[in-house]
């Protein structure tokens, strides 16, 4: 089993799928030539070169991009559409929402749309327009299915299963992801969408994430365990249908539950999830339930600014430790 | 085109006139509620394009949409159950008077976001591209969709890819109650030409018109020309929905078009006077449209509304497997936080 990164993870799902399949076609802004291999963020670079006519570049108008890709779901093939970064899907976002995600239902089953969004979280110094976390506005509509894979690993597994999927699809990357590494096997796996995974087994606190803070929560798993606790992670993988029963299995164990999530805390995943999760297991709860998110300010630039508004590591442990010292 | 043919286009125009006009009375009874946005006065353009079309060609039209899902065969039935809301519509209730749809026969649906279906309509004109079905594909809108974004983006994708498609205007001058000259500062085809695409002004209360202009355009996208733009200047008899009272419009204005009225001028000048039907078998025609219709009202009245437990059918085509619909595992209902585990308060 070989050490590659979250980018060629990705790669390799498309090319697999695309090999697989003649009706999988790509298309995105600067995917074809850019930089000689393609794409912004380097994800599908060179397949245009492998699969010509079917990677394909397209205007900067993503309400195009993807209504275009919705139609073309409709007529029998399975587009993968890539917006830049998930900032850009704004523009989409009838054809997102109203579109997309009304099919299937609006008509009585009558209309399938098996698409792929692919789409970048995150930040990088680039201010608040182009550094947003929306896992949350995409996770509240029905008729979507939501995907925010953390490893290499889910991310190949789960892009496939995505691309064979009869529904819409929005699958949520993230830029500090995309060069990290871990261990892929090189013969073909999926991964079904709605199905959470514990990336930590552990006794004495569950954390419940996903995506970027999956890495995170990791890293402060580490440290806590140098301090005698013992860390329990559930990722949850899928956002949209939400799987909660390794939450709630976990905290029938830990009796303590922090849910660690990067974008704005108010309204926001979190929310959500501690919401159901004291509703339908207030009794397994020794402590109420802490949430760790990303502070509530439109992004700043300045390297100081921008690294205190987002969730990290440490603030992970922090949290932990705060729930671990208070006598319930 | 053969007489009896001819005779099939007044028929369906016919057709389409009694039903809405039976629907606008559905409505007054409360049989039907929402919006509904009726087609009366601009029959002969859908009745026109679709005559042009193969069977197989797609269809991709706006809310305005009850003419072109007759016209394209939904049973008139199946359409007046949607409008009350009931399971034999031809979205089983689920979509209502502006969702139309038929994709048995390639009538892929109304929408009610004005522009929004353009991209769809270009993404299957790209499917039939790719898959060398030789499909084209027709969008029709109407002229105050031609200002929003994806107006623009569509055309100018379509013409970049060089799509089999017709972008249709049905132009009937007023954007919901906005006349033209208040929303648009250039002349309709003007805005084609922004995007070297093929672009006719047409007569959209002369059926033959419109059909032989859709069949050129039609013509020229499956010989591999691309995209066609066609203003198609037509009116609405109606007020934008039947929300509106038409205050906004003259009566001299109502009153000039309905001298051209699509259905009586090609009786008059086209079936009439070259002796393709008589006056006797026009008014068979009326009678016939008269029961086709009662029996659509019967058979909405017949049908039931849709059983509860479906609502949660077909959120998904591909339903995810350990999981219910909605969300978290185990939500029972509206109100979660109030059941609890044993599902009593």
């Amino acid at each position: 089993m070989a050490e590659i990164t979250y980018r060629e993870a990705l790669k390799r799902a498309t090319r697999e799928e695309m090999q697989r399949d003649p009706t999988v076609v790509l298309w995105g802004e600067d995917i074809v030539n850019y930089n000689g291999t393609g794409g912004a963020y380097a994800v599908t670079a060179g397949l245009s070169k492998e699969f010509p006519g079917r990677v394909r570049d397209t205007p900067i108008a993503e309400e195009a991009i993807i209504g275009v890709g919705v139609g073309a779901a409709m007529g029998g093939l399975r587009p993968i559409c890539e917006i830049m970064t998930v900032n850009f899907t704004l523009v989409a976002w009838d054809q997102i929402v109203n579109h997309a995600a009304k099919q299937s239902h609006m008509f009585n089953g009558n209309i399938k749309v098996p698409m792929v969004i692919r789409t970048p979280n995150g930040h990088g110094r680039t201010a608040s327009t182009h550094s947003q976390n929306f896992d949350a506005w995409f996770a509240h509509i029905p008729g979507l299915k939501v995907v925010a894979p953390a490893t290499p690993y889910d991310a190949k597994g789960l892009l496939k299963t995505s691309i064979r999927d009869d529904d819409p699809v929005v699958f949520l990357e993230h830029l500090q992801l995309y060069s990290t590494k871990g261990e892929v096997p090189d013969e073909e796996y999926l991964i079904p969408i709605g199905e959470a995974d514990y990336k930590r087994r552990g006794k004495d606190v569950t954390l419940v994430t996903w995506g970027r803070m999956v890495v995170e929560s990791v890293k402060a798993a580490k440290t806590l365990a140098d301090e005698g606790v013992d860390v329990e992670i559930v990722d949850l993988r899928t956002l949209r249908p939400m799987d909660l029963s390794l939450a709630f299995e976990s905290i029938k164990k830990t009796n303590k539950a922090v849910v660690v999530e990067e974008g704005w805390r108010s309204v926001g995943l979190g929310a959500e999830i501690a919401a159901s999760l004291q509703e339908q297991a207030f009794n397994d709860l020794d402590a109420p339930i802490a949430r760790v998110a990303g502070l509530e300010v439109p992004m700043p630039y300045a390297k100081n600014l921008e690294r205190a508004t987002l969730p990290f590591a440490e603030d992970v442990a922090t949290a932990v430790r705060a729930m671990m010292q208070k006598q319930y | 085109m053969d007489k009896e043919s001819l005779v099939s286009l007044y028929k369906q125009m016919t057709l389409i006139r009694v039903f809405e006009d039976r629907a606008a009375e559905m409505y007054a009874k409360a049989k039907i509620a929402g919006f509904l946005h009726l087609y009366n006065g601009q029959e002969a353009v859908a009745v026109g394009s679709i005559s042009a079309l193969n069977a197989d060609d797609e269809i991709v039209v706006n809310y305005r949409d009850h003419g072109w899902a007759l016209a394209r065969g939904a049973s008139p039935g199946a359409v007046m159950a949607e409008l009350f809301g009931r399971e034999g519509g031809t979205t089983g209730g689920r979509g209502g008077s502006m969702h139309l749809v038929d994709v048995d026969n390639h009538f892929w649906g109304g929408y009610a976001i004005v522009g929004g279906h353009l991209p769809l309509a270009a993404g299957l004109a790209y499917a039939a591209q790719y898959l060398k079905t030789g499909r084209v594909t027709l969008c029709s809108m109407g002229d105050g969709s031609t200002n929003i974004g994806t107006f623009h983006a569509t055309l100018n994708w379509a013409k970049l890819w060089n799509l089999p498609i017709i972008f249709m205007v049905e132009n009937n001058n007023y954007a919901m109650g906005t006349p033209y000259d208040d929303h648009s500062p250039v002349p309709m085809i003007q805005k084609a030409a922004g995007y070297d695409m093929y672009a006719e002004d047409v007569d959209g209360m002369d059926v033959m018109a419109v059909r032989e202009a859709v069949c050129r355009v039609a013509e020229r996208a499956r010989k591999g020309e691309g995209p066609s733009f066609l203003n198609v200047v037509t009116f609405r008899y109606r007020g934008h929905s039947m929300a509106d009272n038409d205050q906004g419009r003259s009566k001299a204005e109502i009153a000039e078009w309905r001298e051209r009225d699509p259905i009586t001028y090609f009786a008059s000048d086209v079936l009439l006077k070259k002796n393709h039907v008589t006056p006797a078998e026009l008014d068979g025609i009326q009678k016939w449209a008269d029961q086709v219709v009662d029996e659509a009202v019967e058979f909405a009245e017949r049908s039931p509304e849709p059983a509860l437990e479906t609502l949660y059918h077909d959120i998904y085509a591909q339903p995810v497997s350990n999981m219910q619909i909605g969300g978290t595992l185990t939500r029972p209902a509206q109100i979660s936080g109030l059941v609890g585990r044993n599902g009593k308060h």
